[in-house]
């Protein structure tokens, strides 16, 4: 074992220059530190000072609304099934118009690691992920968050995406054929060859 | 009853005490505290009867060496301590033939004391000064044979090592 | 017998002194080291409690004191509880021996600024430092988990090979001084401090006391990255202040020491005795929170190495030279 490690090393020409280097090494080292005495500090007082988080940093979810101002959420599932710690669940119910919404929708954020999967499944850009960091409670129950609490008043990341738009489905925001990029439905009586 | 009187009964009592209960222990790291209590009590005694040097010796030697070593042997192999049988009938009988050497000893001592008041401890009061010129002006002899004897144990712990170390790295290039 | 009493009087109050000053010097201490750590890594330390966070070993001291005292179920009660005491109470008792001052003249009684002065100072100093290492291997030992056992054995290990050293480096001290007295050590300075004749006696104590006292770079038994804590892994609340508390009272003995054996000990100009010894102390103390902040930890073998084929070595080849000049 020794020996292997004098093959690596190259063998000292001198014990006095040996010394002399360990010496200079050990200088530069207590000079580094001594000179880091002398820089400013770059610790950020944290409650007086916040620094910005960048846009797509990953902490408290919300429920976006469509442009229209309308729920995103079309209650299917997907965010529920990816979350792998399982703290989302919802219920899925038929709402105005012919959309679908989630009758309750439920996040429970003691449970909730910030993974992003959610964000990453949700097919309506409904559910993503704020850099809101600072909502901790006293109580752990507090913690479960419900519909009310998640939607907020606005689109989020994709703000002009409205996905009854896009969707093959008719609803009062959308008939058939209306949606963008859709032609209009081919009448089946006029198609006869 | 002086205050050095009743001192020197309580350390004593202090001492048989934890003597007592280190050879009676059957766990190995009590037994062993036990016996650097009592190291320390006599230390303790040293100190009272006007023999700084001994006492301070007493506790680097003994208890902060020689005790911290079996210490440190204990809780490297950690035996667990056997329920009975530690000693074979022939040790036993050693054992009691040392003791029974020893307090005839001591009982000599102390009636050779009593005699000439504390004789025993004449060397030991001295000066750290005095007490090292007497030791190395008239027993430097026997501290010479006794630090060759240490050396040759010290050199025979080293070739023990060398040897093993060196027959395992001849398995290894054989295998 | 009234010179009795005002003797024992005069005693208690030196060491109510004593005790309070090495104890609040230990707490502030605490605040220096991180202080001065967190400026060396370019942080700012504690600011919170109080202005500069000078309040902070106050409020550390509340929690360590309020915090619950576990012990594990499975641990050896009575020694468990007694190891932090040992740490301490030792180092806390090295430091009897230590001048800090002329003899000073109070109401018509002479009073040595010594709490005792004994002739074999440095054999207790010796002897209360080789005690410590029970409480290290005992605490490892009684907390019954793999980390504090790894952690007190690798502290007995390591504080009981660099005594070596240690003592060795103290013979050339002795050897010039003509005594065991840390008051005729210090006497014997008086025309100029040991560390100018014996500069390799004092690289060879500063490290070793420094291993001795399980600091960076030597803090093997308390290696946090890879034991936990080491051999203090299972202690809580003031427990585990006590092994503290013996760590940074340690760090004073020390810096007592560094001063007593080659920096003159309270001599110097101008200022009284004590505040000497003081200015002392703590500039060794900061050179070592320096070092903290500085050199990484040494690997076993490295320390091991050091010890046995570099420092008690250079000691012993220290003790002949020196001898030899002498007798010429």
């Amino acid at each position: 074992m020794s020996s292997d490690r004098t093959k690596k090393t190259k063998p000292a020409d001198h014990p006095g220059t040996l010394i002399a280097e360990s010496i200079k090494a050990l200088g530069s080292g207590f000079a580094t530190t001594a000179k880091h005495l002398l820089r400013r500090p770059v610790t950020e007082q944290y409650p007086e000072q916040k620094r910005v988080l960048p846009e797509r940093s990953r902490a408290r979810i919300v429920l976006t609304r469509d442009p229209d101002g309308r729920e995103r959420c079309v209650a299917c599932y997907l965010c529920s099934a990816v979350c792998p710690v399982s703290c989302i669940s919802m219920q899925s119910t038929g709402g105005e118009g012919g959309r679908r919404v989630a009758a309750w929708f439920r996040i429970n954020f003691s449970r909730c690691i910030y993974c992003g999967l959610c964000e990453e499944a949700c097919p309506t850009s409904a559910i993503q992920l704020t850099p809101d960091f600072e909502n901790c409670r006293q109580d752990i129950l507090e913690m479960v968050f419900e519909k009310d609490d998640l939607l907020v008043d606005h689109g989020g990341r994709d703000d002009r995406y409205c996905f009854y738009r896009h969707a093959g489905i008719a609803t009062d925001t959308a008939g058939k054929g209306e949606h963008v990029n859709e032609q209009p439905p081919v009448d089946a009586k006029s198609n006869l060859p | 009853m002086s205050v050095y009187a009743i001192l020197f009964y309580a350390i004593a009592v202090f001492i048989l005490a934890s003597t007592a209960i280190a050879v009676t222990r059957r766990h190995l790291v009590h037994a062993a505290v036990f016996l650097a209590l009592s190291f320390f009590g006599s230390a303790m005694l040293f100190y009272l009867l006007g023999a700084p040097l001994l006492a301070m010796l007493e506790v680097i030697v003994y208890v902060g060496a020689i005790m911290v070593l079996f210490l440190f042997v204990i809780m490297m192999v950690e035996v667990k301590g056997k329920d009975s049988g530690v000693l074979t009938r022939g040790q036993q009988a050693a054992a009691a033939l040392l003791g029974i050497v020893y307090v005839a000893a001591a009982v000599m001592l102390v009636r050779a004391a009593a005699a000439g008041g504390n004789a025993a401890l004449q060397a030991a009061v001295a000066e750290p000064a005095v007490f090292g010129e007497y030791l190395f002006r008239q027993h430097w002899l026997s501290i010479e044979i006794a630090s060759f004897l240490l050396l040759i144990a010290l050199m025979g712990v080293l070739h023990l090592g060398r040897d093993i170390r060196r027959r395992q790295t001849g398995k290894e290039n054989a295998s | 017998m009234l010179a009795w009493i005002t003797g024992l009087i005069v005693l208690l109050v030196k060491l109510v002194v004593v005790l309070v000053a090495l104890l609040l010097t230990a707490a502030y201490l605490v605040w220096a080291e991180r202080k001065l750590l967190a400026r060396l890594q370019v942080r700012l330390g504690p600011n919170r409690a109080g202005k500069f966070g000078l309040l902070q070993p106050i409020a550390d001291m509340i929690k360590l004191l309020t915090k619950e005292d576990l012990v594990p179920e499975s641990a050896d009660r009575v020694i468990f509880l007694l190891a932090p005491a040992v740490v301490s109470v030792t180092a806390l008792l090295m430091f009897a021996v230590v001048p800090f001052g002329t003899d000073i003249t109070l109401f018509g009684r002479r009073v040595p600024l010594i709490i005792s002065d004994i002739n074999v100072a440095l054999l207790l100093v010796f002897a209360f430092s080789s005690l410590g290492v029970y409480g290290v291997a005992l605490g490892g030992w009684a907390s019954n988990s793999k980390f504090a056992l790894i952690g007190g054995i690798r502290g007995a290990a390591q504080m009981i090979s660099y005594e070596l050293p240690l003592g060795l480096s103290l013979v050339p001290v002795v050897m010039l001084a003509r005594s065991f007295s840390l008051v005729d050590i210090v006497n014997a300075q008086n025309s100029y401090p040991f560390i100018l004749v014996q500069p390799l006696a004092f690289a060879i104590f500063v490290i070793s006391a420094m291993a001795e006292s399980k600091r960076i770079p030597f803090d093997l038994p308390e290696a946090e990255n890879e034991l936990g804590a080491g051999f203090h892994t299972e202690y809580s609340g003031m427990r585990f202040g006590l092994f503290f508390l013996g760590e940074y009272v340690h760090m004073q003995v020390l810096g007592a020491l560094v001063a007593v054996f080659f920096l003159g000990g309270w001599r110097g100009p101008w200022l009284p005795g004590p505040l000497w010894l003081f200015v002392k102390i703590i500039a060794v103390a900061l050179v070592m929170i320096w070092i903290r902040g500085t050199l990484p930890r040494l690997r076993y073998d490295q320390l091991m190495a050091i010890c046995w084929k570099v420092l008690v070595p250079a000691a012993l080849i220290n003790i002949i030279l020196t001898g030899f000049v002498m007798l010429i």
